[in-house]
């Protein structure tokens, strides 16, 4: 991979600024550097697209914040939340530095930490070197790539037994004069008992600069924890976005992944979850909607290592303009991982001629005591039931919506926290309706004081 | 030439009497050896040319062969290419390194002139194929199907051809259409599956030895089944055939394809090509029982089983059908394609294939949708057991200007063993918004609630399981011809013998 | 004498490439009942089908006027908003789109396309209400999707239901009683009657004479390889009850 040379070079030029970090992070650089060094010798994985391409992602100069220079944008009359009506612990980061708000340090409860890696790092070393790095561990270029050059982020640990209902809301945000990279970083750790919801968005505040998140996100279940992930990605159409998202699951665990992409220009994301106790069970659950030129690649890597764990995965595509869509969906069961239920399926709707969509779902089984499931379907909107529709009064174009509305249906009903759940039925709506999904369009008062 | 090569080190050319008493349950001890009932050798005459690869080689198989000019140019081309390659590693399989320049490439037996009748194939020749099943000889008007027999390399034997030629079929080896139907092997050869298609394919167009070849003029149904027996019997030799079906405008014709091999302790090469052209309406029905000796209990021995078969649907409405029973083979890979580029074309591909003891199979189809109107069915039947890997591996594709096409794939895959591995691999990609492509695929173990049905109603487990799978793998079998179908349930279940304990 | 609500003259239409319509001729008034019967395979469900634009079905030759409007320039959903309701012979599963969000769609399209406001939540909800009791539909159908796991008769409840909320002025029931008991098909013929006016007209398709037991047709057609043979008052299908179709092949083999 050619792309990753002049990281290594900026890395050698910048290493003085770069290492400015506490300890636990600093002492992962060298580790990743080695790892990039072999990474560039190496041909690059085949993508599905030549644009959703790692390599091709990496290549462009962007910048990085390097100087960690504050830029100059006034958040509260920006950004307004597209998430209102949820009181939520809310924290923004602004391209790759973590702002804690107000309102999160007044009501963060009992036993919750959310702050920025670094600060984390310099607070409680011993937590974070045991967590930091060990799932991602340089196993990809983007991962090894953040890991070099990452200089802030989010930490999210709760405490043993400790439940907090409030949903932590973590905004991501792009706003920069200049094309710029952003390594963002996000540990989340629930000990044993805990439970915690996350609700992640990304919004870039420009659609008319080259943007690149490369985001690592590593989360710990501890026994019997249970951990709840939302994602809403509504970025520019120039904003790029790589996730590394790696889980791991101890006995009992439970963890429920709901990612939406709205809006992007390539997002490209790969979640790492290994079932590693007994017992755990992982619901993910993904929807897709793209037009115009946008690429969306998903990649689920989900291992089964311990008996009696349980996996349902949805991903749902709606493709049209010139979009490409690709869903690799990987179940792998291991040796001795008995009773283990697994099921996926991944559907997809094609609604123009240019939309492209390619789908490898991938059963690995070592152990005969399974149940295990995949099923994939590409198509379009029943042509029956769009005559139906007409036949009484609906116009074609409303039916279209209200069918492929109806078609990602089962993705948001399957969120059990019903005000995110509600919120994301309006932000669909919205979105196949054909408004441009950005932060400025929602007009809705709200309870987030940025 | 090396004529005491006819005779093979003994080792492993007669089933274990007596399975070393071990852990391992008696059951499975039993289950796996002693069943390879086509694991004999043939006491006869051969011709090997000593072992080794170069363009030296190639030029002697083409001049034993007497080929002429443009054939050794094609094969010459292919090899300087496979110079170039090194063997793909994207498959679910470990494959040991091969050493190609261990293996012989030209294995024949020996005849002083080709035979005229019956009378003059080596009885040795005839028994060996007697004790296969195969209908030569007196079964061959009863059966109504006519036999090329391909033993080694070389074709030895095609039946019922006078009958055929009648009504303008051709079915002959292909060494036999290369001399007498010279415009019509260069018209098509290579065409389906280039050289540069993959590394075995370089390695066959450079060195295959004999096949068959099958030309069906337009409007004719052929009105028996054509089959070919294919058996590496020298040892230290590679099998390297080629097969070429054309079925002109509004043709028909079902071919079968029986594969076995004696038992040895090393590794035998087979890496085969099957080209098809499927022209207006035509349609070929191409069914493949595969039962080479997959090895021991140990993963000793066996053959390798590497090869590309690909039919081309350029007629419209044609129609080209894969069947595959596969039970034997150390290591199979091989993904029967149908490249669908004539409007209203249609694919299919059934597969069963069974894997046990050490074997490994990563095998499955593709479907190439170029054409508008095009449909495809996929049904894939995995069956695993002991400590083998068994892999579906597919290609859904349709291409931008295919509109309205079609495609259902259903992939099972049953577990019989916990040390054994069962996997699917399918890739879909669509690039035209009015297809409709579906895949199913589901994994599970024999079920316990079936089992305890059978034994309650006095039906033995293994008994039971050879039930069970027979009917999992129903919707398969009942594409064969009756005949095979009847070998093939009958290969199911000697090879499932006390696989579940 | 009125003018006619819907005039079909040699009406030519098929399916890939197939014809089916071969020169199909019926002329309907407000206020009549016409009952359209033929043995399997006539083109009954066809002409029902062509007449609401379904698009499995092209139009090779010859007109229909929907009061002075062509109704084959008109989208399906612009044809259902002048008035123009297809009761089908199988209705339609959509899951995940509720009934009651469907049929607000299908309400405020049809107020927009006559400029008219959005009908207000409180409103809907009552005139959904209202219509329900016509047909004795559970209130609990509305918010489940439409027609998914509805019974047979849950679902032809549903599409008179939806022909009472929409209003039109000619309603063509496809073999509405198809696969109903007796209470059912008691229930959707009491429904069609009472939402029969003088200024409405109802085309009852059907295969058998039991519904019009119910709903008393003033004119019987028999539709036979495409065209409309035989044309009578409501004893003509109190004769084919008697004779079956057989008389009608054996008059028009050719």
């Amino acid at each position: 991979m050619k792309s990753l040379s002049q990281y290594i070079n900026l890395y050698a030029e910048c290493r003085r600024q770069l290492d400015l970090v506490p300890k636990p992070i600093a002492a992962l650089r060298p580790k990743a550097l080695d790892a990039l060094r072999v990474f560039s010798e190496q041909t690059m994985r085949r993508a599905p697209y030549t644009e959703a391409a790692i390599d091709r992602l990496l290549e462009p100069d962007y910048g990085l914040n390097i100087q960690r220079m504050g830029f100059a944008v006034d958040l509260s009359a920006t950004f307004r939340c597209e998430v209102p009506n949820i009181s939520t612990l809310l924290g923004v980061t602004l391209n790759d530095t973590f702002r804690p708000t107000e309102s999160l340090m007044r009501n963060i409860p009992e036993g919750l930490t959310v702050c920025s890696l670094t600060k984390a790092a310099a607070g409680m070393p011993s937590v974070v070197e045991r967590y930091l790095n060990t799932l991602a561990a340089d196993s990809t270029p983007q991962a090894a790539l953040n890991t070099l050059l990452f200089q802030d982020g989010v930490f999210v640990y709760a405490a043993k037994g400790v439940s907090v209902e409030r949903p932590v809301q973590l905004v991501n945000i792009f706003n920069a004069p200049v094309p710029l990279m952003a390594p963002r970083r996000l540990l989340v750790v629930a000990e044993q008992g805990a439970s915690l919801r996350l609700l992640l968005c990304d919004h870039s505040q420009r659609n008319d600069i080259d943007y690149l998140s490369n985001e690592v996100i590593e989360v710990f279940v501890h026994r019997d924890a249970s951990v709840e992930i939302y994602t809403i990605e509504e970025n520019g159409a120039s904003t790029r976005h790589i996730t590394s998202f790696h889980c791991r699951q101890e006995e009992g665990a439970r963890l429920t992944l709901n990612t939406n992409t709205l809006s992007t220009a390539t997002s490209t994301a790969t979640y790492t979850i290994d079932l590693a106790g007994t017992g755990a069970d992982t619901r993910l659950g993904g929807m897709v909607i793209a037009d115009a030129g946008q690429t969306v690649v998903q990649n689920v890597e989900l291992t089964h290592s311990v008996p009696d764990c349980t996996s349902t995965q949805n991903f749902k595509f709606a493709l049209s303009g010139k979009s490409k869509g690709a869903f690799g969906g990987k179940i792998v069961v291991k040796e001795g991982a008995v009773r283990t239920n697994a099921a996926q399926t991944n559907r997809n709707l094609i609604a123009s001629d240019d939309a492209r969509m390619t789908t490898a779902p991938q059963l690995e089984i070592y152990c005969d005591d399974v149940k295990c499931s995949h099923g994939a379907t590409t198509g379009q909107l029943d042509p029956l039931a769009l005559f139906y529709m007409r036949s009484r009064g609906i116009p074609e174009a409303e039916a279209r919506l209200m069918l492929t509305q109806a078609f990602m249906a089962d993705v948001v009903d399957s969120i059990s926290y019903d005000l995110i759940r509600d919120r994301l039925r309006q932000l669909v709506e919205r979105r196949l309706s054909g408004e441009k999904a950005s932060c400025a369009a929602c007009a809705a008062e709200n309870t987030c004081h940025c | 030439m090396n004529n005491e090569q006819h005779n093979p080190q003994t080792a492993g050319t007669r089933p274990a009497a007596c399975p070393a008493a071990g852990n391992d349950s008696a059951v499975i001890a039993q289950a796996t050896t002693g069943d390879y009932k086509y694991g004999f050798s043939s006491d006869i005459d051969t011709e090997i040319i000593p072992p080794g690869l170069s363009e030296d080689v190639v030029r002697l198989i083409s001049e034993k062969k007497k080929e002429p000019q443009w054939l050794l140019d094609f094969r010459l081309e292919a090899f300087r290419y496979w110079k170039t390659l090194t063997p793909p590693t994207w498959a679910h399989l470990d494959i040991p390194t091969i050493d190609f320049q261990a293996i012989s490439y030209y294995a024949a037996p020996v005849k002083k002139e080709g035979p005229k009748s019956l009378d003059e194939v080596d009885p040795k020749i005839l028994d060996t194929f007697n004790r296969l099943g195969i209908p030569i000889e007196e079964q061959k008007a009863l059966s109504g199907m006519a036999v090329d027999a391909v033993m080694d390399s070389v074709s030895v034997r095609t039946t019922h051809r006078e009958r055929l030629a009648e009504m303008g079929i051709i079915f002959c080896s292909f060494s036999e259409a290369v001399r007498d139907y010279p415009d019509l092997v260069r018209k098509y050869l290579g065409k389906v599956v280039g050289y540069r298609d993959n590394f075995y394919a370089a390695l066959n167009s450079a060195v295959f030895s004999d096949g068959s070849f099958v030309y069906i003029p337009k409007g004719v149904r052929c009105p028996m089944e054509l089959s070919t027996y294919f058996r590496i019997n020298s040892a230290g030799t590679g099998q390297f055939e080629r097969t070429l079906i054309v079925a002109d405008d509004d043709s028909y014709v079902s071919y079968l394809e029986g594969c076995t091999a004696p038992m040895r302790d090393e590794n035998q090469l087979h890496a085969a090509i099957v080209e098809i052209i499927v022209e207006d309406r035509a349609e070929v029905k191409y069914s493949t029982v595969q039962n080479w000796y997959a090895g021991d209990r140990e993963g000793r021995g066996g053959v390798y089983n590497l090869v590309t078969k690909r039919g081309l649907c350029r007629g419209t409405n044609s129609k080209l059908s894969w069947t595959q029973v596969e039970t034997g083979s150390a290591i199979t890979w091989k993904y029967p394609s149908c490249v669908l580029s004539g409007e209203g074309a249609v694919g299919e591909f059934y597969s069963v294939a069974v894997t046990r003891n050490r074997q490994q199979a990563d095998t499955g189809t593709k479907m190439i949708h170029l054409a508008s109107g095009t449909r495809s069915t996929i049904v894939s039947k995995g069956i695993s057991t002991g400590h083998s890997q068994n892999s579906y591996r597919g290609l859904v594709r349709v291409a931008p200007k295919a509109d309205n096409c079609r495609n259902y794939t259903q992939c099972d895959s049953l577990l019989l063993s916990d040390t054994c591995g069962a996997h699917t691999f399918p890739e879909i990609q669509v690039a035209n918004p009015s297809a409709v492509v579906e895949h199913e695929a589901t994994t599970s173990k024999i079920s316990e609630q079936q089992l305890f049905y059978c034994n309650q109603r006095g039906i033995p487990t293994e008994k039971a399981v050879a039930l069970i799978v027979n009917g999992y793998a129903r919707e398969v079998m009942n594409k064969l011809p009756m005949e095979f179908a009847v070998e093939a349930q009958k290969l199911l279940e000697i090879t499932l013998q006390d696989s579940v304990g | 004498m009125k003018e006619a609500l819907l005039k079909v003259e040699n009406l030519r239409a098929g399916i890939d490439g197939k014809e089916i319509l071969r020169g199909l001729n019926l002329t309907v008034h407000p206020g009549e009942v016409h009952a359209i019967m033929g043995p399997n395979g006539s083109g009954k469900s066809t002409f029902g089908g062509v007449l609401a634009g379904d698009p499995r079905f092209s139009v090779e030759s010859g007109s229909a006027t929907f009061h002075g409007t062509d109704l084959f320039g008109l989208s399906p959903e612009d044809r259902s908003h002048e008035g123009l309701f297809l009761s089908f012979q199988y209705p339609v599963e959509i899951p995940g789109v509720t009934m009651v969000n469907f049929m607000r769609a299908a309400v405020n399209a049809k107020r927009k396309y006559f400029g008219q406001e959005p009908m207000g939540a409180a409103d809907f909800l009552k005139m959904m209400r209202q219509k329900r009791a016509i047909v004795e539909l559970d209130n609990k159908l509305a918010s489940r999707s439409v027609n998914e796991g509805f019974s047979g008769g849950e679902k032809k409840r549903n599409e008179i239901f939806q022909m009472a909320v929409l209003e039109p002025r000619l309603a063509i029931l496809d073999e509405t009683d198809s696969g109903l008991d007796i209470d059912a098909l008691r229930i959707v013929a009491a429904g069609v009657n009472a939402l029969k006016t003088n200024d409405n007209a109802t085309i009852v398709i059907t295969h058998y004479q039991r519904l019009l037991d119910y709903i008393k047709p003033d004119f019987v057609h028999i539709l036979y390889k495409g065209q409309i043979v035989h044309s009578g008052g409501p004893e003509l299908a109190l004769e084919l009850e008697e004779k079956g179709y057989d008389w009608i092949k054996q008059q028009h083999q050719s």
